[in-house]
């Protein structure tokens, strides 16, 4: 029917256009991380750093002019069946001021659970000045039965943070886990 | 609804006539253009509408009005060998570029607006705003450097099932659950009248002060919402997990006024069931009511048994009617949840606890109870349960068997 | 459909089955988008019942939601889309001088994949509707906006999924097919700035369709792997995001949004000149202008979302991106007018169709232009605002230019002129409803009535009584095109139409026999 070359050419448009839709395809699957990337940058939707600040500028000094309040609210999700609270429920902080909070959990099930705590900042131009060095929502949070614990956070305040920022609320928001993880080694974990 | 042709057609001529301005109190309501609103940012975006609308309308009749002379002065008739002229590079330049100047002009005052509502000053009041399927929790988190207020309630529609389930069809698709007993029934027609704020009241609104910088901290329980108030001038989505804030500053002429909102995500089946009620006080009385929730709060929740069976039963019933008969039926016959009438789950005394236990912590797409309800509620509505619809179990529960 | 059969074409099922004839997979990819036409009305009928008065009387506030969930895909996958790809089977291989399409067996593949996505699709809809408990179809909107769609989605969701990813698949087939058939199979001298501009607008077209039906098969196999196999891409307790599920999904979305409008340019553009008897004014800013648009869609998506929370500079960004979008448009517009200026005008069907389009899409163009305006939008957001606009571009634009081009094409395919009669009333009968069904949707919109509501407060009572009337009587008038299109297409009956069948008609599919004989341009035709 075609004559050869057209069949050849017909062949290579066909191959070079799969090609791209197969991009296309992986291309949805990059934007995930870059999606993270952007927003860790950005502060779209109040990502904190997920890991340990471990390198504290040595030179940081404290902006003994400025403070900055920072406000703790947390939340259990809807079928999370712990109690979840901040022991205070804010601080004023001054910028690159080296500050420890502490937020409650407890299990009021009969049963081993592990718990997962999302963070979300606002203002979101804040989130990236926000730096944590400790944090219980980097791990999981294995609870047993009736358990109880006193969860740290340690954090400060980039002394770059804008100046437009006077108020920071960052948000707790605890998920139940269990099914995602092994149940088994809750205790385990606990003890360590 | 008994109007006739000729009334639809004489209220839409008059609607198209009157000015699209509306008074600020949603009681005078447009049905036509946006509510310039209260706040100065609302008022800024209605102004930034009523510019841009203006710019489009012009626009429009240019154009327009050049097709409708083209197609008048250079018909076959009129204009019977056509030019062959088919480009001019100068007009097409202009044409490019008049657009170009017309954008600019629409994005400063565009800019400038935005810029203004991201303003981050000191707010004297923090509210958290919480959307679930279907209602709102509001908790008021800081009041003028007060972090500890501890009031927080749940906000839910107030016009009750009764009043818009109008089945109109039997059997087929619509009469689900307690519609089904809603078929064919006479009742009275909505009209403003007798239904004034159908579809847009609730059982506790959330109350603000006026003249206060109000900090709104958005977000949700299960799926995607999004808190609309048209009067404060913005929208925000309440994302799962995720905290959006936003700002408002009410006038004090707003002081007296009730605000209206509504859900503005597709949030599931009764994402048309969730408004939003703001009631404006001046600042006194703000308070005033803000220490009289603190006050009732840290009372606790009434724990006090109850007197008898009947007693418990009685206030069980108005608690299931508005809670659990929009799934279980008003007869407990189910519907879209389960069925209670005699069923093992209602009369096994073994399984007491698990009743509980499910309404206090929900399962599959039973929802959560244990912050709505105090447990003296619970403990009516599921004694009332277990000894209506012909279950007759002689339970009593007590506030105090149930465990929060 | 064609008169005289060459030796070798099949007959009875087998000919529409195993076709890979252009013209026939042409035929049967416009019927079957007009069936979905007629299936999505049909859902948008019961929407309207509901939402005639205030307070539930037909359906369930759930059932409601899966009527507007499916009337949205069924139109957008199955009425829009296949319609163009319908024409672009048809028309293609005689605009430029080809045989057939590059790749006809693939061709058969894209269309008979698309009975199959749509009776999963269907299906849900009938167990919902008719089966025993009454399992509810997809309820989430068509935008599936995670976590409504994926932990709270129905289990009808896994048949939503597997249905899009049977249209992406032909989509993406109609798109390659598309692209190499322009690319390779030209008659000589038909250079590509001498294609019409309906080839060329279809082009664009198909190279959007290859670059993000992928991205949307990503984003429902995530949602699938989020449902059944533990990953959590939009669920946060398990670190994932639910906004991101709408930047994907509106990365796909903003450019199928131009998927479904351009070729509609495409139409418009071979209308007027013909009517006008004057060559299209501008005809290289039109392909410039196409392809300016097709590459702003990748940078606009986020104006869809101004709600979720962004930081200032993006939303400035997107504010100004979407903006510009409009100067393109503008030019189009203008050059419509100017090619109308001065020609020679006559209103025949096809060109009174096109006149429709011209304003009521730029009606919607301008209200599009509105919305890019972030503030505002923070109030016309999922309102019916954006309802208005959007039906006033996809309906009164990109169906409105659908029926232009068959009134225009239709002497062509079967060989008879249309109902002159019929085709007025379908005309005149759907430009007045088609307004009094859209245009009060600004009204209740800016006034604050939110879309995807299944009942409301009372002040949007009477502009919803209107509106309702209005879907019934647009609803309606598609039934005299449905006659029109059987007597010209069954019936045969009708005055026999010319070769040219216009006067002003210019291009290579008014140089062979009305109806267009079964095998065409055997022998490439040699453009000058």
């Amino acid at each position: 029917m075609a004559d050869e070359p057209l069949k050849r050419r017909t062949r290579l448009s066909v191959a070079k256009l799969l090609v791209v839709c197969v991009c296309m395809f992986g291309f949805a699957y990059a934007l995930v991380p870059l999606y993270d990337v952007i927003c860790e940058a950005l502060g779209i939707n109040g990502r904190t750093n997920s890991v340990a600040i471990v390198d504290v500028p040595e030179d940081m000094t404290k902006d003994e002019d400025r403070t900055v309040l920072v406000q703790f609210v947390t939340r259990a999700a809807k079928d999370m069946p712990w109690d979840f609270e901040p022991m205070e429920r804010s601080v004023r902080v001054h910028p690159g001021e080296i500050k420890a909070v502490n937020f409650r959990v407890r299990n009021r099930t009969g049963e081993d659970m592990v718990g997962q705590a999302i963070p979300s900042l606002v203002p979101g131009q804040a989130a990236s000045h926000f730096k944590k060095t400790q944090c219980f929502c980097f791990d999981q949070q294995p609870l047993m039965a009736n358990g109880e614990e006193v969860m740290p956070m340690i954090f400060y305040l980039d002394p770059a943070i804008p100046k437009s920022v006077n108020t920071i609320t960052l948000s707790y928001t605890l998920y139940d886990i269990t099914e995602r993880t092994s149940v088994g080694g809750v205790a385990a974990r606990q003890t360590r | 609804m008994q109007s006739t042709l000729f009334h639809r057609a004489a209220a839409l001529l008059t609607t198209l006539m009157i000015s699209g301005v509306a008074a600020a109190d949603w009681t005078e309501r447009s049905d036509l253009n946006m509510r310039p609103g209260v706040t100065a940012v609302s008022q800024d975006v209605y102004h930034l509408h009523m510019i841009i609308l203006g710019i489009v309308t012009l626009i429009g009749v240019i154009v327009f009005a050049l097709i409708m002379w083209s197609v008048f002065a250079h018909r076959k008739e009129k204009n019977p060998v056509p030019a062959k002229f088919h480009e001019n590079v100068v007009l097409e330049v202009v044409w490019t570029v008049i657009p170009f100047f017309i954008l600019i002009g629409m994005a400063i005052p565009a800019t400038r607006v935005l810029i203004n509502m991201e303003d981050t000053s000191d707010s004297a009041l923090t509210v958290k705003v919480t959307g679930s399927q279907w209602r709102w929790h509001y908790e008021y988190l800081d009041y003028e450097g007060d972090n500890n207020i501890n009031v927080g309630f749940f906000s839910d529609l107030a016009t009750p099932p009764e009043v818009w389930q109008r089945p109109i069809l039997s059997g087929g698709l619509f009469p689900v659950g307690t519609a089904q007993e809603q078929v064919g029934v006479e009742r009275e027609p909505l009209t403003p009248e007798n239904a004034f704020n159908y579809m847009i009241e609730v059982d506790k609104p959330l109350v603000l002060p006026a003249g206060q910088k109000i900090r709104f901290l958005i977000t949700a329980d299960d799926v995607i919402h999004s808190f609309w108030v048209p009067d404060f001038g913005f929208k925000k989505d309440a994302i799962p997990g995720f905290v959006n804030e936003s700002w408002t500053e009410i006038p004090e002429s707003a002081i007296g006024m009730t605000l209206r909102g509504q859900c503005a995500e597709l949030c599931g089946r009764l994402h048309a069931f969730m408004p939003i009620e703001v009631v404006v006080k001046s600042q006194e009385d703000f308070a005033a009511w803000l220490a009289e929730e603190q006050e009732a709060a840290a009372e606790g929740p009434d724990m006090t048994p109850f007197a008898s069976l009947d007693d418990a039963m009685e206030q069980g019933k108005p608690i299931y009617d508005r809670a659990c008969a929009m799934c279980h039926g008003a007869q407990g016959q189910g519907g879209i949840g389960l069925s209670f009438q005699g069923t093992d789950y209602m009369t096994n005394p073994d399984r007491l606890q698990d009743n509980i236990d499910i309404l206090l912590q929900g399962r599959g797409a039973m929802p959560a109870f244990r912050a709505q309800l105090s447990p003296k509620e619970i403990a009516a509505v599921i004694t009332y349960q277990r000894n209506a619809f012909g279950n007759e179990t002689g339970d009593l529960i007590q506030p105090d068997d149930v465990q929060k | 459909m064609a008169d005289h059969h060459e030796h070798h074409a099949p007959t009875g099922w087998r000919r529409w089955l195993l076709s890979t004839n252009h013209k026939d997979i042409g035929s049967l990819y416009l019927w079957f988008s007009f069936a979905m036409f007629l299936v999505g009305g049909l859902l948008a009928m019961v929407i309207r019942a509901e939402l005639m008065y205030p307070g539930m009387q037909v359906v369930d506030p759930d059932f409601f939601n899966q009527m507007t969930t499916t009337h949205g895909l069924i139109m957008v996958f199955g009425a829009v889309m296949p319609a163009f790809v319908g024409l672009a089977n048809w028309m293609i291989p005689l605009m430029i001088g080809a045989p057939d399409m590059a790749l006809p067996r693939m061709n058969n593949w894209s269309f008979w994949i698309l009975p199959a996505a749509f009776s999963i699709l269907i299906g849900s809809v009938l167990m919902s509707a008719f089966g025993p408990g009454n399992p509810p179809a997809p309820n989430f909107g068509w935008t599936f906006y995670a976590p409504l769609s994926t932990t709270y989605g129905p289990a009808s969701t896994d048949f939503f999924i597997l249905s899009v990813h049977l249209m992406g698949i032909s989509s993406i087939m109609g798109a390659i097919n598309v692209i190499v058939t322009v690319m390779n199979m030209r008659a000589p001298g038909m250079t590509m700035m001498k294609m019409p501009l309906f080839v060329w607008t279809w082009l664009i077209t198909a190279f959007l369709l290859i670059a993000v039906m992928p991205v949307l098969a990503g984003a429902v196999t995530m949602m699938l792997t989020d449902r059944h196999f533990g990953t959590s891409f939009f669920d946060a307790a398990g670190g994932g995001d639910p906004v991101l599920f709408q930047h994907i999904f509106w990365f796909f979305g903003h450019p199928e949004v131009y998927i479904m409008i351009l070729p509609a340019f495409g139409v418009v553009s071979a209308i007027i000149p013909t009517f006008a008897r004057k060559p299209l004014f501008g005809y290289a800013s039109m392909v410039y202008a196409t392809a300016s648009i097709a590459l702003l869609s990748f940078v606009v998506w986020a104006h869809h979302m101004f709600t979720v929370g962004m930081p200032l500079a993006g939303m400035l960004f997107f504010m100004y991106m979407t903006m510009l979008i409009s100067v393109p448009t503008g030019v189009k517009v203008f050059n419509w007018v100017a090619t109308m200026w001065r020609g020679s005008l006559t209103f025949e069907l096809p060109m009174k169709w096109a006149l429709a389009f011209v304003i009521l899409f730029t009606i919607g163009g301008l209200s599009g232009l509105m919305l890019s305006i972030t503030p505002a939008d923070f109030q016309y957001h999922d309102s019916y605002f954006v309802v208005a606009h959007f039906h006033y571009v996809l309906v009164s634009g990109a169906i409105f230019s659908m029926f232009a081009a068959v009134y225009y094409w239709l002497p062509k395919w079967s060989g008879v002129m249309y109902d002159k009669f019929w085709g007025e009333v379908h005309f005149w009968s759907s430009l007045i409803s088609v307004n009094l069904l859209f245009f009060p949707m600004h009204f209740v919109g800016l006034a604050g009535m939110p879309r995807r509501y299944s009942d409301y407060a009372l002040q949007f009572a009477d502009y919803n009584w209107w509106i309702s009337i209005g879907a019934f009587w647009f609803g309606i008038s598609q039934l005299f095109l449905l006659w029109v299109l059987i007597k010209a297409c069954f019936l045969k009956k009708g005055e026999k139409a010319t070769d040219e069948v216009w006067e002003g008609a210019e291009g290579l599919e008014w140089t062979v026999p009305s109806p267009a004989p079964f095998h065409t341009f055997d022998t490439p035709p040699v453009v000058k």
